[in-house]
């Protein structure tokens, strides 16, 4: 694609997360906000226009759009409703998984009804007694003979799953076999028929109350094809650790640009009604707008960096870009609690208010699940013990 | 230092610093590290106990997983910063 055709193609996939942003998300937020609710009219919105099979190459039945595009949809809804924005991501990464690694012809064919059924797929990578660590699984894949061929069983103790009640289908992490090391995972895609979920914990959080990511004891079985056999580890450095951290923080970016763009707003109005004078929060607009340039930047700058080297495990499972990812997680997900921090300045009362049309309530309940989905302070810890090990390129 | 010597020491590290499911002695030199259980976490450790035993510094361009995948890499990996060289020739 050219580079004219590839800016018409992104001002295109802008415009549509904008739409649904604007007419459904909008419309709805407050009310999935409030009652802690699937943000189902938003979803119904993305299946509408095709957008769970978004990352889903073409000539398998999807739109073929790249991690750009899919960031770009869901910056823009972001700004909307940040829990429909994140259930969009949730399942985008684990798209991307499968389209990357997945390792059967089930696999592919699996991804092609992705596309063609819209289907959701949720996941199921934590484990209640691994310590948060992703890429250890205590729980093991079974595999058993059955009538049309050899089956999995697999049962596993999620704290969190998102969507869970909603989706189609899940991809869990699990130990290769009864044998195998913690370390030794694969993915598995359990189909919602064959799958029982027995609630553990309900979903009353500060924000993204609408992701509904309550923890399950999930049972799953399913034909053995759905098991992925390239190692878990492979595919989590080269695809869902780095997909996971670029849309995080495009999410968070657009949570920003909406804080943002209320101040703006404000200080505009504020202007309007005294033509004689510099309105009071001008000057720390000014300052809001550099941190708002800076985040955007980042974003965009590991997300080219990595769309460069995504199809080269080597580049991917490199100290220097592994930093890099860590490094924007933590810093988008900071960025995202001060562009609203100082929004809130600017709007004052009207910022605090919560029935205002410059209310940042919502939105700053939401920045500060950045922080804690998937801790910063667990990711600084990985990030200080690859700083003893990174060198200079000579 | 022999190339049999190097690899006796990596085998000494591995069981030190790899945290593997299971006993090194039971893996051959080609076996992969990474199924036998070591995370990348672990990974590190043995590259700076490397570092330490053999006092060298792993260039950038050979900090990959790859690098540090079996017995046979890593003394490869050694083999080409100079490590086992001298007495093996």
């Amino acid at each position: 694609m050219s580079d004219v055709a590839a800016r018409a193609a992104l001002a295109d996939v802008v415009a549509l997360g904008r739409r649904i942003g604007v007419e459904t998300a909008a419309v709805h937020a407050a009310d999935v906000d409030d009652r802690a609710r699937f943000p189902k009219e938003t979803i119904d919105a993305f299946r509408a226009e095709g957008l769970l099979g978004a990352l889903v190459p073409a000539e398998l039945g999807g739109l073929g759009h790249d991690l750009r595009q899919a960031a770009a949809v869901v910056r823009e809804v972001a700004r909307s409703c940040a829990s429909s924005a994140m259930v969009l991501a949730m399942h985008h990464i684990q798209v991307a998984s499968l389209v990357r690694h997945g390792s059967t012809p089930a696999l592919t064919e699996f991804v092609r009804r992705v596309a063609a059924e819209q289907l959701l797929l949720a996941s199921a990578t934590t484990e209640i007694g691994i310590g948060g660590n992703t890429r250890t699984s205590s729980c093991h894949v079974e595999r058993v003979p059955g009538p049309d061929g050899e089956v999995f069983r697999l049962t596993k103790q999620a704290p969190v799953i998102s969507y869970g009640q909603y989706a189609d289908a899940f991809v869990a992490t699990a130990r290769r076999a009864a044998d195998s090391p913690a370390s030794d995972q694969v993915l598995v895609v359990c189909e919602q028929h064959g799958v029982t979920l027995t609630p553990l914990s309900g979903w009353d959080t500060l924000g993204f109350r609408g992701t509904c990511s309550l923890g399950f004891t999930l049972e799953a079985t399913g034909p053995a094809d759905l098991v992925c056999a390239t190692p878990f580890g492979d595919i989590s450095s080269a695809t869902m650790l780095p997909t996971s951290h670029l849309l995080w923080s495009s999410l968070w970016l657009g949570l920003a640009e909406e804080a943002s763009w209320r101040a703006q707003r404000f200080v505009q109005k504020a202007a309007r009604k005294d033509l004689t004078a510099t309105p009071p929060g001008a000057p720390r607009l000014a300052a809001l707008m550099i941190t708002r340039q800076q985040f955007a930047s980042s974003v965009e700058a590991v997300l080219s960096r990595y769309l460069e080297i995504a199809d080269d495990p080597e580049e991917t499972s490199a100290i220097d870009f592994m930093v890099a990812i860590n490094a924007l997680k933590v810093s988008a997900s900071t960025l995202v609690v001060d562009v609203v921090n100082q929004a809130m300045l600017i709007c004052g009362i009207q910022g605090y208010r919560e029935d205002s049309e410059f209310s940042l309530g919502r939105l700053l309940r939401d920045a500060h699940g950045a922080a804690v989905m998937v801790n910063n302070d667990r990711i600084a810890g990985n990030t200080a013990q690859l700083a003893l090990v990174q060198r200079e390129a000579r | 230092m022999s190339s049999s010597t190097v690899t006796a020491t990596i085998r000494t590290i591995l069981a030190e610093h790899a945290r593997l499911g299971t006993d090194v002695s039971a893996l051959s030199d080609t076996d992969d590290l990474y199924a036998a259980g070591m995370t990348s976490h672990a990974s590190v450790t043995v590259m700076l106990a490397c570092e330490d035993e053999w006092d060298i510094e792993f260039p950038q361009q050979m900090l990959k997983k790859s690098t540090f995948a079996s017995v046979a890499a890593i003394a490869a990996a050694l083999a080409e910063l100079g490590v086992g060289e001298q007495a093996s020739a």
